[in-house]
């Protein structure tokens, strides 16, 4: 029962969807041509998101680190 | 917003009008819907102009493909690509008579609304919310039939002359004497079509010199009306009074553009309601402004007359005034008569001038006898002259239904434009895809409804628009409303964002004093 309500919401979900693009009004090779778009669109960002993101967090992290450690000595040292 | 308008004691009820703003959110999706068809359109144009995809639209010849191109504009673009695809809600033929269930043909196509070809059945007893038939005089038995049904076969169905000739029947004398008396004028001339009344007759009364000061949202009749004539037009913004006083002390200072010469006349047209958006004229203030200025009034109650005011005789008993401040009224037996043409009334001296001057009268075919017949009978109905009181019980009906299903939509989440007095119900939809969805959900529903797009309206407020009438029960409404909630939730269309509480039926006590929630 919860996976036919589940179901029937992400269908409903699925129409939303249709309705705002406009899609529920192309025929179907246009639905196939805006949808292949789309996921390939959606594909090379999450493809992208996963080569670069955690590089990019990562350094930024060492970056702040050493901000952090630089601003410590200095601190400690002024102290001594 | 329900507020009430203070103007000096102008207004002797409240005058409930709204028009709740677009939400954000669904402004940006209807315009990404719109820029997703744009792009699939330019695409289909090319692959139409490179032979790829079949041409099945008007094109120019090809001994013509040099001259200047024919459907090049936004409106042929947006007719192949937009109007194309969700074209089966519109032209529905019907093969019953209108009134408040109606029967339809029902047609399938094959190629995307091309072409449709006709299954042969008959889908039966549709609730109709489209027709404009306020008063339910749209019927195929009862008194008006009858009477309409006796004078076809004495007088026929076909007059053959213009008035001005032999086309002035005895019949038409009395019905311009009854509609002299039912809307309180001194005299009133009628006319073949509607639409003809006022593009013939405007030019008649203003020309070259004069000034029409028009609503921005008036009905394109009136609009052709005013280009024709050849008089200077000046817009104001749509019910906006401020607007018009701006304008008209303009035109008594300034005068003609060149020569500062004072204006022949100022006419200003405005409308009794305003069909697409349900709001109806600030009339007291109108006329307190056309008496200030000494200007004219051209009323058209084409939607108004026989829908407002407590006897049915349109915006001007609604407000309690009196019709002689209205210099040209001007409506239509179209829409509560259930029959078809329009009128002029007012002073005598005009309606004689227009006899003879207006091109209706001098080059159009007179109205049909049958056609004349049912509207004197219904009005006599509604004045109740016909010594029954179902014209009176009509007329309340259609108010009851009116502010019944307007709060009941309103409750639900719509949003929903206009004034809560009027007969029209105008629903937004916003998005494209969801005006086509609309239209074929209501009518796997048994629904037929009016959903209206582009050219008649701004290009994101689309809407659904209501007619409610006399003849619609209580049993049809509750249906009705019950399966535009079940389509507005399908659809996600309860975009409101003012919940009104429900009124509950009982005393007034000190915790209830707000009926909005934000």
């Amino acid at each position: 029962m919860d996976i036919k309500s589940m179901k029937n919401y992400l269908y409903w979900l699925y129409c939303q969807f249709e309705l705002i693009t406009c899609s529920y009004l192309m025929e179907p090779w246009e639905k196939l041509l805006f949808y292949t778009f789309n996921i390939m669109m959606l594909v090379m960002v999450l493809y992208t998101t996963y080569i670069f993101v955690p590089v990019h967090i990562s350094t930024a992290f060492q970056f702040f680190l050493h901000l952090f450690e630089n601003q410590h000595e200095n601190a400690v040292s002024v102290v001594k | 917003i329900n507020h009430i308008v203070h103007n000096g004691g102008l207004y002797k009820r409240p005058f409930n009008e709204d028009f709740e703003e677009t939400p954000m959110l669904v402004a940006v999706l209807t315009y990404v819907g719109y820029g997703v068809l744009t792009l699939f359109g330019y695409l289909r144009d090319f692959m139409r102009q490179w032979k790829i995809e079949k041409c099945q639209n008007a094109t120019e010849r090809e001994e013509q493909k040099d001259f200047v191109p024919l459907y090049q504009d936004f409106e042929n673009f947006y007719n192949r690509n937009l109007y194309m695809r969700i074209r089966d809600s519109w032209n529905r033929p019907i093969c019953s008579v209108p009134g408040a269930k109606v029967d339809m043909m029902e047609r399938i196509s094959h190629d995307y609304n091309w072409t449709f070809t006709y299954t042969g059945r008959v889908i039966k007893d549709i609730i109709n919310m489209g027709s404009y038939n306020y008063l339910g005089f749209a019927q195929k038995a009862g008194t008006c039939q009858e009477a309409a049904a006796k004078v076809l076969s004495q007088y026929g169905a076909g007059v053959c002359s213009t008035r001005q000739e032999m086309g002035n029947l005895d019949k038409h004398e009395e019905l311009e004497k009854l509609v002299a008396r039912f809307l309180g004028v001194e005299s009133a001339m009628a006319y073949g079509m509607g639409f003809a009344t006022n593009s013939m007759n405007i030019p008649a009364l203003v020309g070259k010199g004069c000034l029409i000061l028009s609503d921005e949202l008036n009905h394109a009749s009136l609009v052709l009306g005013a280009r024709l004539s050849g008089a200077t037009i000046r817009i104001f913004k749509h019910n906006n009074m401020q607007s018009l006083e701006k304008l008209l002390k303009d035109a008594i200072v300034h005068g003609q553009p060149r020569t500062r010469r004072p204006w022949k006349k100022i006419l200003i047209l405005v409308e009794g309601i305003y069909s697409m958006e349900g709001s109806i004229v600030r009339l007291p203030e109108v006329i307190a402004l056309k008496k200030k200025y000494k200007s004219y009034l051209y009323l058209d109650e084409a939607h108004s007359i026989g829908a407002l005011g407590p006897t049915g005789r349109g915006v001007v008993e609604y407000f309690g005034l009196s019709p002689e401040d209205v210099d040209v009224m001007m409506g239509t037996f179209t829409k509560s008569f259930g029959a078809a043409g329009g009128y002029i009334g007012g002073k005598k001296e005009l309606i004689d001038y227009l006899r003879t001057y207006s091109h209706s009268a001098v080059y159009a075919t007179s109205l049909s006898p049958p056609v004349v017949e049912q509207i004197i009978t219904s009005m006599k109905c509604i004045m109740g002259e016909d010594g029954t009181t179902v014209g009176k019980a009509r007329v309340q009906q259609l108010a009851e239904n009116t502010r019944y299903f307007r709060r009941r939509l309103k409750e639900m989440g719509f949003i929903i434009y206009g004034n809560e007095d009027s007969p029209v119900v105008p629903l937004m939809l916003y998005m494209p895809a969801k005006i086509g969805a609309f239209g074929r959900e209501m009518l796997k529903r048994n629904i037929g409804v009016v959903v209206v797009g582009f050219p008649a309206t701004p290009i994101i407020e689309s809407r659904a628009r209501f007619c409610l009438s006399a003849a619609h029960t209580k049993e049809m409404l509750d249906t009705a409303l019950k399966e535009i909630s079940e389509v507005g939730d399908l659809l996600q269309l309860k975009y409101s964002r003012h919940r009104l509480v429900p009124l509950l039926d009982r005393p007034f006590d000190e915790t209830t004093y707000e009926e909005t929630e934000d």
